[in-house]
């Protein structure tokens, strides 16, 4: 590294840009020098005025670079093919009761349980892979053998990304440059079609559709959830998606639980609703901080929730209609 | 006794993050205690007592925030030890994003919020590049995607550093930034002699002397003018 000019570690690891750019290092005409001779020829006063430390930089960018380029690399051939749940103990210690929990790539898990039950702590054992180190005591195990220690530490390589029940867009961009910057982020290489990609599955969750040109602070609930969904379905890095609650208003939600699994995301889904907890073909039940039971959806509860789907369908038609300005026939809606 | 410098922006959810911070280390009995920096008012030292802990605050007032607190830490440090505390925890907005209160040799953890938007992490200074720990809350009202981004650029600025994700609400992941903070072997006495991570600015000219004219006349000591184009102005 310290023998690279700056041309040449751009070359070699586009993705330096990003650690250039967000130092505030303006590197434009100094391409020949090497990074260490480039931080030498800066004056004592840009140091002051910028707030930079010359002596730690250089190894700031190795360490980068060491990050990315696992995280890269990652992605390529290292993915995770089954989470185990190992038990723990609930807020009295009571030992949980269930051997063990294995969820596949694809497979849909519900979680029930009052508020304030311990559904976050279940999260934040699977997101911190718990080795028998937190409150619970519960163990996570990824493919089946110990988690390597960067789904903790690295910053890229998060277990679990999460769709919560009050998420915004902050931003003030263009669904087009929104999903252009993540895509950066991610280093992906085919920013345009993922772009497109993830635009055409949003407008398919979505009840209205929407355009790459709107701005995503304009769009409505409905349309901002689809877009998220899509988009933590097919850009985000990590390979386990929490859900709470998605609510019924504006999005086909089975097609948005379709999506992720068809991105061979774990599902954990937390809700009450009867529609979503009876989709997943298990639920857990989180009772005084722990798993007190993993429920298998039973045959005569997958025929119930057939016969919901028809009763949502009926409430779904008549927002239809209400929504394009009709009026509601009986012998319409109960087809 | 371990002492442990949290800092960040102001509204950023520093003293949420340690109060859940703080009831994880009260359930492994842990004495903890905390000093509030502030500048003009702050009413968190109730929201430390109602935790049931030793705190102390500190008003800045007429001074720069940073500055005060280089002028003070070592009392606070004599303060801690004397309280009998395993742990001391300060904490301090970082006002105008330049400065940093890190100690070399001490744990310093940068609080930093989704909601200030992504290039926040390009305009806070050694606050958050030379934080050892980095935790980010108000995830739970943002995108996964605004997160991934928001956490990506973090870890350009300081790739060294822990990203974590904490809510300050539900306390999600509070528990593992404890794990991170104590260490039962260290023993801090005293912080005299100690360095600051990194240096504050020469700032030092009429206005800081209290003049409050405005006009080239006035003007005195290490002063800094924008840049004009001929004709511009």
């Amino acid at each position: 590294m310290k023998r690279l000019t700056i041309a040449q570690i751009l070359h070699q690891y586009p993705f330096t840009v990003e650690f250039f750019q967000q130092n505030r290092l303006d590197i434009t005409g100094f391409e020949q020098l090497c990074f260490e001779d480039y931080l030498e020829q800066l004056d004592e006063r840009e140091l002051e005025e910028k707030a930079i430390d010359p002596k730690n930089l250089p190894e700031e960018l190795n360490e980068y670079i060491r990050q990315m380029s696992i995280f890269l690399g990652l992605e390529k051939n290292n993915k995770v093919q089954s989470l185990t749940i190992l038990p723990g103990h609930d807020k009295k210690a009571v030992p949980e009761n269930f051997d063990e929990l294995v969820i596949l790539p694809s497979q849909i898990v519900a979680i029930v349980g009052p508020t304030g039950s311990g559904k976050s702590r279940l999260l934040a054992d699977i997101e911190w892979a718990a080795q028998r180190d937190t409150p619970t005591g519960r163990s996570i195990l990824i493919n089946n053998t110990l988690p390597d220690a960067k789904w903790r530490y690295s910053p890229n390589n998060k277990l679990v990304a999460q769709l919560s029940q009050n998420m915004n867009f902050v931003i003030d961009l263009s669904v087009k440059e929104f999903l252009r910057l993540h895509a950066q982020s991610r280093m992906a290489e085919n920013e345009q079609k993922l772009s497109a990609e993830i635009l055409a599955e949003a407008n398919k969750l979505a009840g209205e559709s929407f355009s790459e040109d709107t701005p995503v602070t304009s769009l409505s609930g409905g349309q901002s959830r689809a877009l998220m969904i899509a988009d933590t379905a097919i850009l985000s890095a990590s390979p386990i998606v929490l859900i709470d609650e998605i609510e019924n208003a504006g999005i086909d939600r089975r097609k948005a639980l379709e999506l992720l699994i068809s991105q061979d995301k774990i599902v954990l889904m937390a809700t009450h609703d009867p529609l979503l907890a009876l989709m997943a073909d298990r639920r857990i039940v989180i009772r005084n901080g722990g798993i007190d039971a993993v429920l298998e959806t039973t045959q005569d509860e997958k025929k119930l929730l057939e016969k919901m789907n028809r009763l949502d369908c009926i409430m779904q038609t008549a927002r239809r209609e209400l929504r394009a300005g009709k009026t509601l026939h009986p012998e319409k809606i109960f087809v | 006794m371990n002492l442990i410098i949290f800092s960040g922006p102001p509204s950023s959810g520093k003293t949420s993050v340690i109060l859940k911070v703080i009831e994880s280390f009260q359930r492994r009995k842990i004495n903890v205690g905390a000093v509030k920096f502030d500048c003009l008012y702050t009413d968190d030292d109730k929201l430390y007592e109602k935790a049931g802990i030793p705190i102390k605050k500190g008003l800045s007032g007429a001074l720069c925030p940073d500055h005060f607190f280089a002028s003070n830490i070592e009392d606070v440090v004599k303060w801690g030890n004397k309280k009998k505390l395993d742990l001391l925890i300060t904490e301090s907005a970082g006002l105008c994003n330049r400065c940093s209160p890190y100690l070399v040799g001490v744990k310093g953890v940068c609080v930093i919020d989704n909601l200030s938007g992504i290039n926040t992490p390009k305009k806070i200074g050694p606050m958050l590049k030379s934080a050892d720990l980095v935790a980010i809350t108000k995830g739970d009202i943002v995108s996964q995607a605004e997160r991934e981004v928001f956490a990506s650029r973090v870890s350009a600025v300081n790739p060294k550093a822990v990203v974590m994700h904490i809510n300050g609400l539900s306390g999600q992941g509070a528990y593992e930034l404890s794990t991170m903070l104590y260490d039962e072997k260290q023993h801090l006495h005293s912080v005299q002699g100690m360095k600051l991570r990194f240096p504050m600015p020469s700032a030092m000219c009429s206005y800081c002397l209290g003049e409050t004219r405005i006009g080239q006349n006035y003007q005195m000591g290490n002063t800094k003018k924008m840049i004009w184009e001929d004709g511009e102005k």
